[in-house]
């Protein structure tokens, strides 16, 4: 077909962010673009949604925390009516029948422990260090090892080049702790558990590992460098919750002169002559195009719409292994009042809650997960979104938000029977913390990743696509031959959390598959 | 030996562990006048034959052989000093429900065996040895190399960073991949690429564990399986065997090595100091008050123990305390030892089959192991432990008398602290209970079969051998461990922060397992510093 007849340059199977942020970003460059979603509304895992009569949440990710503002500015999404309800929200870990701890409060920690009080600055600013190194990592897309390429060589000289402008002390404890393990870190420079425990949940929160885990520095590290280009909005609560994000994106995209399809489910890759040619709809309709992004996870991709028949057989069976099984569950409780999580500020109650009592906590909470069970005592990331935009509840009542770990995909006995069990064990470890809260639950909602994976569609129901560890990370995320947006398949591409840097509401991935795109077309 | 006192030598070893004796070879035949110095009145560290019972010969410590550098053996001449390496066919690992999983040297035998549990398991053996002995071939240049310091601009350093650069290069891109993939992941995700069995991943993730304090679901713990695979008997990668006689046969080879090329090694002479004027290491102090010069001194004990013990803080830099004292040597392996009336009987494996002159296991899942490794994390000895278990005397009859046998059992994990409080003999009787009826599981005749059993938990270790919570390894060998980064990144080239003094054990690269690469290493260093020869 001429491209003359063919109304479209570029479809986007999936209109998650990272999707709509490739939109934008292609139809801004002059293409015309197509963004088929499956579900009623766009947005994927950045969505507000009804959980129970007038009660509203973000169903997925319910904090914006690593989108680069850089790219919020460059979208204009301020232009296209996103509001934030609240930003630079802190961290409190929370400790059930004693005093909360604010993160970064050098007071209260102090009050604790002077020798973490004497530390932390210390680690702080180390760890920022290292965050920014690795910020430039993660904004970067990842380079080919052992390719002629110039970019590539470049990319890696770069990389090395920073690294040596942290300083000799610098680099050799970069080197050193990258490698490391969550817990043998902050043991070896806390003694609060509470300070420990909170920390340990920063550096595993969305993946399947303990905090005794090598490489979760990595992942402690990686959420730190995305926070540090959010810039001074850090922590934030987009006002109307996630879906908010979302629904900017969207008119950047339209504004530009993307189109977008909702209730339009891709049922399969098209390919024609060794290359992507468009889609089918599950409804049978075909649409063509030249190249074909898809924002869905790379399973769901290459051996769900592609199909293995289009693929060698080593790479289906890396892809096969990518580690895609989520264990993180999302909890939604409507309350008639405010929660009374016990010494928490009113400030603390409009930011980011942690239950985790110390590092073992954590670690005995996914030793459950290696067995196929759910965590006894999970641990929990609890936001009160209500606290700075009482509109997602009717007057006066209030929304609790709750990231729990750890909770398997397919647990021993199924969810069928299971679900209530977790439930129960996560409402005590609530009530534990903030007594009476039982009594004022009107409504609750629990996602397991199994139902993520049903209302996301994504494989496993993994927040990241997939976990980030050493092993899936930079160019071998999702799996080489994949690592750089494009794919086996000429004209298909990746956009998604699958990709490199990963996932998070950072839209990067979708940014990055944008230019990759445009630069292939310019050779 | 007061004659010792009065000499000054040119280099003093601390400890007659295998690397400080690999080490005093090399310098010995390099001319350099050498004695090391063995605080128990017996050398070798943890490469020992102990006779504690009867005829019994017990190798207590280190059991089985296959990472000695063959370069080693050859350089050194050890077979001439009566060193002989015996290989055994692999082993077995037996399963609760009565079944079996064997391992053939023979290709055939091992495909129809890993067919009996899954043919596709069979089918991807070849992939598995294959993508093994590819990694092992790429890590073994490196393990008789000093590790390149990634800060330094000096020549050496940037050529041998351009020389791994290169090496990597080398293999090809996906292979590339491979290896940052397989350095970093877990053993029973590494595994799972090939194996769909459980028993066949049981068995094949043993060796990720041993010694570790990590589980199979660790990341990192892929490369510790490697690490195992790194030995070569007769060229044949990944080949194990017995020293006849035991593991003390290695190290009175290379003491009889050492005293032909003019060493000479000294026991019951524990080292209390080192010996430091103006920041130089000039010899040592022994507990009795004996001082002993020395132009060079050499440590074959662990880092920790060497600079938090027998180094004044006062000589060394703030930095480097506070990184040693962080540096992980966690006890996380028991031993026992077993004088047995016969050869026990295990129902599980057919009569007659070779694999029980191999490594014997009973632990048939992955799951079992995280288990036994929990109950670590908690300060508790586990449950249902994994063991290592090997009958020697069935392959030298040097080991035990007539009729009765000797058997090893490695058994992972052990903590070096319980939760509840410090080591008893109560405790370590229960310990080793604990370990008995695991294997008197599998075998109804093992238990009146016991003449003596020698319990070793790694408190026993650490104050029997010397080695730090009796870690095996002188230190884990976890990503923040390794290469450059061990012992202490900017002292991982054998040197430390005092002129004249030295690492040459197992927390310095490559690591662990009786090896002798870092004390190898460690001699090319000193040598090239006094300026007779470089350090390849």
């Amino acid at each position: 077909m001429s491209a003359a007849t063919v109304p479209f340059d570029v479809i986007i199977a999936g209109a998650g962010h990272n999707g709509l942020v490739c939109a934008a970003t292609l139809a801004r460059a002059g293409r015309r673009v197509l963004v088929l979603e499956a579900g009623a509304t766009v947005g994927g895992c950045a969505v507000t949604r009804e959980f129970a009569p007038g009660f509203r949440v973000s169903a997925g990710a319910h904090l914006l925390h690593q989108m680069p503002a850089g790219l919020i500015d460059e979208l204009g999404l301020a232009a296209h009516g996103l509001e934030f309800a609240a930003t630079g929200l802190p961290t409190t870990a929370l400790a059930a029948g004693a005093a909360p701890l604010e993160i970064g409060d050098a007071a209260a920690l102090a009050r604790r422990s002077a020798a973490d009080a004497r530390a932390w600055p210390l680690y702080d600013a180390r760890l920022r260090r290292f965050a920014r190194l690795l910020h430039g990592l993660l904004a970067a897309p990842a380079p080919r090892l052992g390719s002629d390429a110039w970019s590539d060589r470049l990319a890696l000289g770069k990389l090395g080049l920073k690294l040596r402008l942290l300083g000799k002390r610098d680099m050799r404890e970069f080197l050193r702790v990258i490698g490391m393990n969550a817990y043998d870190l902050v043991t070896d420079e806390f003694e609060s558990p509470l300070l420990k425990g909170a920390l340990s949940l920063d550096a595993v929160l969305g993946t399947n590992f303990g905090p005794r885990a090598p490489g979760t520095v990595l992942t402690l590290l990686y959420r730190l460098a995305a926070e540090s280009a959010a810039g001074p909005r850090a922590l934030a609560q987009p006002k109307g919750g996630m879906g908010a994000v979302s629904q900017a994106l969207a008119r950047a995209a339209t504004a530009a002169g993307a189109t977008i399809r909702t209730a339009a489910p891709v049922a399969r890759i098209a390919v024609r002559e060794d290359r992507a040619a468009g889609v089918v709809l599950e409804s049978g309709e075909e649409l063509a195009a030249g190249t074909v992004i898809s924002n869905a996870d790379a399973k769901t991709t290459f051996l769900k719409l592609l199909g293995p028949e289009y693929l060698d057989t080593g790479f289906v069976r890396r892809v096969d292994h990518f580690r895609s099984r989520g264990v993180t569950a999302k909890l939604h409780l409507a309350v008639d009042r405010l929660p009374a999580f016990g010494g928490a500020s009113p400030r603390a109650l409009g930011g980011r809650l942690l239950v985790a009592p110390s590092a073992d906590y954590v670690e005995r909470a996914w030793n459950h997960s290696k067995y196929l069970e759910w965590s006894a005592q999970p641990a929990l990331e609890i936001t009160l979104p209500t606290v700075h935009d009482p509109a997602l509840a009717p007057a006066g009542r209030h929304v609790l938000s709750a990231i729990v770990q750890y909770a398997p995909f397919a647990p021993e006995g199924g969810w069928q029977a299971q679900k209530p069990l977790f439930l129960e064990a996560v409402l005590g470890v609530l009530e534990a913390h903030a007594p009476g809260l039982r009594d004022s639950i009107l409504a609750a909602e629990l996602s397991t990743p199994a139902d993520l994976e049903r209302e996301f569609r994504m494989s496993g129901g993994h927040w990241h696509h997939g976990d980030l560890a050493f092993d899936q990370f930079y160019m071998v995320r999702p799996v080489p031959g994949a690592a750089q947006h494009s794919t086996p398949l000429a004209g298909l591409y990746l956009c998604g959390a699958s990709c490199h840097p990963g996932g998070g509401v950072m839209g990067i991935a979708g940014r990055n598959a944008a230019h990759r795109v445009l630069a292939e077309a310019a050779r | 030996m007061a004659a010792a006192s009065q000499r000054r030598h040119d280099v003093i070893v601390i400890g007659a562990g295998h690397n400080g004796l690999v080490a005093a070879c090399y310098m010995a035949r390099a001319g350099l006048d050498v004695l090391v110095l063995e605080r128990n009145d017996y050398i070798g560290g943890a490469a020992v034959s102990r006779k504690l019972y009867e005829d019994f010969t017990y190798s207590n410590c280190s059991y089985v052989c296959s990472l000695l550098r063959p370069e080693i053996m050859r350089t050194l001449e050890l077979p001439r000093f009566g060193l002989q390496i015996i290989p055994y066919e692999g082993g077995c690992t037996m399963m609760r429900d009565g079944g079996h999983l064997a391992l053939y040297d023979n290709h055939d035998a091992l495909r129809r065996e890993l067919s009996r549990h899954s043919k596709r398991d069979a089918e991807a053996y070849d992939r598995f040895s294959r993508d093994i002995i590819r990694q092992c071939k790429f890590i073994k240049p490196l393990l008789m190399r000093e590790p390149p310091d990634p800060t330094s601009f000096k020549p050496r350093d940037l050529m041998e960073l351009l020389y791994l650069g290169q090496r990597l290069y080398n293999v090809g891109e996906q292979r590339m991949y491979d290896t940052i993939r397989f350095w970093t992941m877990s053993a029973a995700d590494f595994l799972d690429e090939y194996f769909e069995s459980e028993i066949v991943k049981a068995h094949f993730s043993g060796s990720s564990i041993i010694g570790t304090a990590l589980g199979p679901r660790s990341p990192g713990s892929a490369y510790v399986l490697l690490h195992h695979y790194m030995g070569d008997i007769d060229e044949t990668v990944g080949a194990w065997g017995f020293a006849r006689g035991g593991m003390g046969a290695v190290t009175a080879a290379l003491a009889g090595s050492l005293q032909a090329s003019g060493g000479s090694v000294r026991t019951a002479a524990p080292v209390e100091q080192v010996l430091i004027r103006n920041g130089r290491a000039r010899g040592v102090v022994l507990a009795s008050g004996e001082e002993i010069e020395a132009n060079t001194v050499v440590s074959n004990m662990d880092v920790k123990r060497t600079f938090l013990k027998a180094v004044a803080p006062e000589h060394l830099p703030e930095d480097f305390l506070t990184a040693v004292g962080r540096f992980k040597i966690r006890g996380s392996s028991g031993k026992l030892n077993i004088a047995l009336d016969g050869l026990p009987t295990f129902p599980a494996i057919p009569a007659g089959a070779p694999c029980i002159r191999g490594d014997m296991h009973i632990t048939d899942t992955i799951a079992m192991m995280e288990r036994a490794y929990d109950d670590w994390k908690e300060g508790r000895w586990s449950a249902a432990p994994y063991v290592d278990m090997l009958v020697p005397s069935q392959i030298d009859p040097t080991m035990a008398p007539d009729g009765k046998h000797y058997m090893s059992v490695f058994v992972q994990y052990c903590p070096y602290e319980l939760a509840d409080g410090p080591w008893t003999d109560a405790k370590r009787q229960a310990f080793g209970a604990t370990v008995i009826d695991a294997i008197a599981r599998q075998s109804p005749d093992f238990k009146s079969l016991i003449r003596h059993a020698e319990i070793r938990t790694p408190w026993d270790i650490e104050n029997e051998v010397g080695l730090t919570e009796g870690n095996i390894f002188q230190g884990e060998l976890t990503m923040d461990q390794l290469l450059f980064n061990r012992p202490v990144p900017g002292y991982a080239q054998y040197r430390t922060p005092v002129r004249g003094l030295y690492l040459s054990g197992s927390s310095t690269h490559p690591g662990g397992g009786v090896m002798g690469a870092p004390g190898a290493n460690a001699a090319r260093r000193v040598l090239a510093d006094l300026g007779r020869g470089d350090t390849r």
